[in-house]
């Protein structure tokens, strides 16, 4: 299946991705009104110094260690997107204790937020992906 | 004759049912538990006191999943005896179920130590079950002064789910120090003064010696008065099972990293079993929710004739405070980095070129990424030390590193 993909040789370090997910996932009609001198909470986060730089979200794994460690039952896979229940998550961190990637954090409210990637939102292609000015993060199927 | 029978129905029975369900779609699967409940994420019983979920939002799997799984659920029926020859299990009520594979998902019970005089106590609880909690909740007022008789992780969330209910809440531990299962005495004295700072009251390094009535008399001759006594000293493996039918017992079920007990075809797993600690290099029990899932699974794979194998066992803990995050990893032995700034505390600890365990407290930011090099044994020569101390970061790997784990299927 289509996941989403990062190359550190295109990454500018420019952070749009960050805004696009914050933006995608606020659930407002306008980017101003989403962002504008606020906090942003994106689930993609730019890692990085002067040199390298890269994006770094959930990898959707195979064999999701997220998903085994719930205490809430709130993390679960549906058709291959490792997808978080927030009414159920009670933000006890375990997934952040386990994640190999560190690619859960916890949203504005204090339950947890991940990547999933836009598929309640921004229809077909995750908003990273189509805001990235350089086509470093790419969602495709890979082995 | 059932296909496959699993004793249990929390994390480990559950993982059980996914993993026999990822390889054999239609064999018979029969659950029973003593507990007439639909399956619940058992250390959720602290929230569901404090407000944060509720019997509907705490159910570890959907309304379907018995039936959609094609599984059989006996529930409030308890399991008395196992035959393993016969290959069979009793029920209370007498019937006798036999089975071709057979997992032991007993969990553990609370240990309530000989007190003297605590027959005499009107309002006292354990803190494990649902029913637990419901008992507890029943009897809290805001007016109630509440003693808890242990500092570790059951007895600080109880104190952390019923804060806001309550008048006052006092912990008595017979360890000089609060989580010394997980914390080392620095981290212990963070948590200790933030718990304070909220309001509860500890009396470390003593013991209730008496009680009479609603009056603790503590060994150190101080007398605490109390409404309710929550006893959380902790948990005993639930064995018998397994013991009686001849099957390998230490602190808990022996089991391979397949889930095998010694007992032909009986598999256990959950905190009625021990697994093979990694960072530690020994056997003991982990009753962790993780490890219970992870083990349940590979025992149910197994079962159904998949392969499979548990072999990076270590312990963890996730767990928060009244805002105040906690992770913890591993085994702490070796040499150490550490970093304090206030309420926010790092150790790390190393030895043989790999990291053997770490506590993080307040800032615990992508933590998992430290978990992953204990359970990889990643070599720390591989990677930038400097970096990986500074914080959890993929920075610290290699660019070829990274390009695996950023830019291949995972």
């Amino acid at each position: 299946m289509k996941r989403v993909y990062v190359d550190e040789k295109w990454c500018l370090g420019c952070h749009l991705c960050e805004y696009y997910c914050a933006f995608a996932n606020s659930g407002k009609s306008s980017m101003i009104k989403a962002l504008k001198d606020r906090t942003i909470h994106p689930r993609i986060r730019i890692e990085g110094d002067n040199q390298v730089s890269f994006a770094v979200s959930c990898r959707h794994c195979t064999d999701p260690l997220c998903v085994k460690s719930c205490i809430a039952g709130a993390l679960s896979k549906k058709d291959g997107v490792v997808c978080i229940d927030q009414n159920k998550c009670v933000g006890c961190h375990t997934c952040v204790l386990v994640c190999p990637y560190g690619a859960l954090m916890p949203s504005e409210s204090g339950v947890m937020q991940k990547c999933e990637l836009c598929i309640e939102n921004a229809g077909g292609k995750p908003a990273c992906v189509q805001g990235c000015p350089n086509k470093a993060i790419i969602f495709e199927e890979r082995d | 004759m059932a296909k496959y029978v699993i004793i249990g129905n929390s994390t480990a029975a559950i993982g059980c049912v996914e993993g026999i369900r990822s390889k054999d779609k239609d064999g018979e699967i029969v659950l029973i538990a003593s507990e007439n409940h639909h399956t619940y994420a058992r250390p959720l019983i602290s929230y569901l006191l404090q407000g944060k979920t509720d019997e509907e939002r705490m159910k570890y799997r959907p309304d379907s999943f018995y039936e959609e799984n094609h599984v059989t659920a006996k529930l409030g029926e308890t399991v008395t005896k196992l035959d393993s020859e016969k290959k069979t299990v009793t029920l209370k009520s007498g019937e006798e179920i036999s089975y071709e594979k057979l997992l032991v998902a007993t969990g553990s019970t609370p240990f309530v130590p000989p007190m003297e005089g605590l027959d005499t106590v009107p309002e006292k609880f354990t803190f494990m079950s649902l029913d637990d909690a419901h008992a507890l909740e029943s009897v809290l007022t805001k007016d109630s002064r509440v003693l808890i008789i242990g500092a570790g992780l059951i007895g600080l969330k109880c104190a952390e789910g019923i804060k806001e209910r309550v008048k006052s809440i006092t912990v008595v531990d017979l360890a000089d120090r609060v989580l010394p299962s997980i914390l080392d005495e620095t981290g212990s004295a963070i948590v200790k003064d933030f718990l304070e700072k909220q309001g509860i009251e500890f009396h470390l390094g003593d013991t209730a010696a008496k009680f009479a009535g609603t009056t603790a008399t503590l060994k150190s001759g101080l007398t605490v008065d109390f409404d309710v006594l929550v006893i959380a000293v902790g948990v005993r493996p639930n064995t018998s099972l397994v013991k009686d039918a001849g099957g390998e017992v230490r602190r808990g079920i022996a089991a391979d990293d397949t889930g095998k007990t010694t007992l032909p075809d009986v598999y256990a797993a959950g905190d009625c079993a021990e697994s093979f600690d990694i960072s530690a290099g020994v056997n003991r029990v982990l009753a962790l929710l993780p490890n219970a899932y992870m083990q349940g699974n590979t025992a149910g794979i197994n079962m159904a004739g998949g392969k499979a194998s548990f072999d990076r066992a270590i312990p963890m803990n996730a767990i928060g405070f009244m805002g105040l995050h906690i992770i913890t990893a591993g085994t702490y032995d070796g040499e150490t980095y550490v970093r304090r700034d206030g309420e926010n505390y790092k150790i790390l600890f190393y030895k043989d070129d790999v990291l053997k365990g770490y506590i993080l407290i307040g800032d615990v930011a992508r933590a998992g990424i430290y978990t992953a090099l204990i359970r990889n044994r990643t070599p720390l020569s591989s990677i930038d030390f400097k970096l990986i101390c500074e914080k959890p970061q993929l920075m610290a790997f290699t660019a070829r590193t990274r390009r695996d784990l950023l830019s291949k299927q995972q």
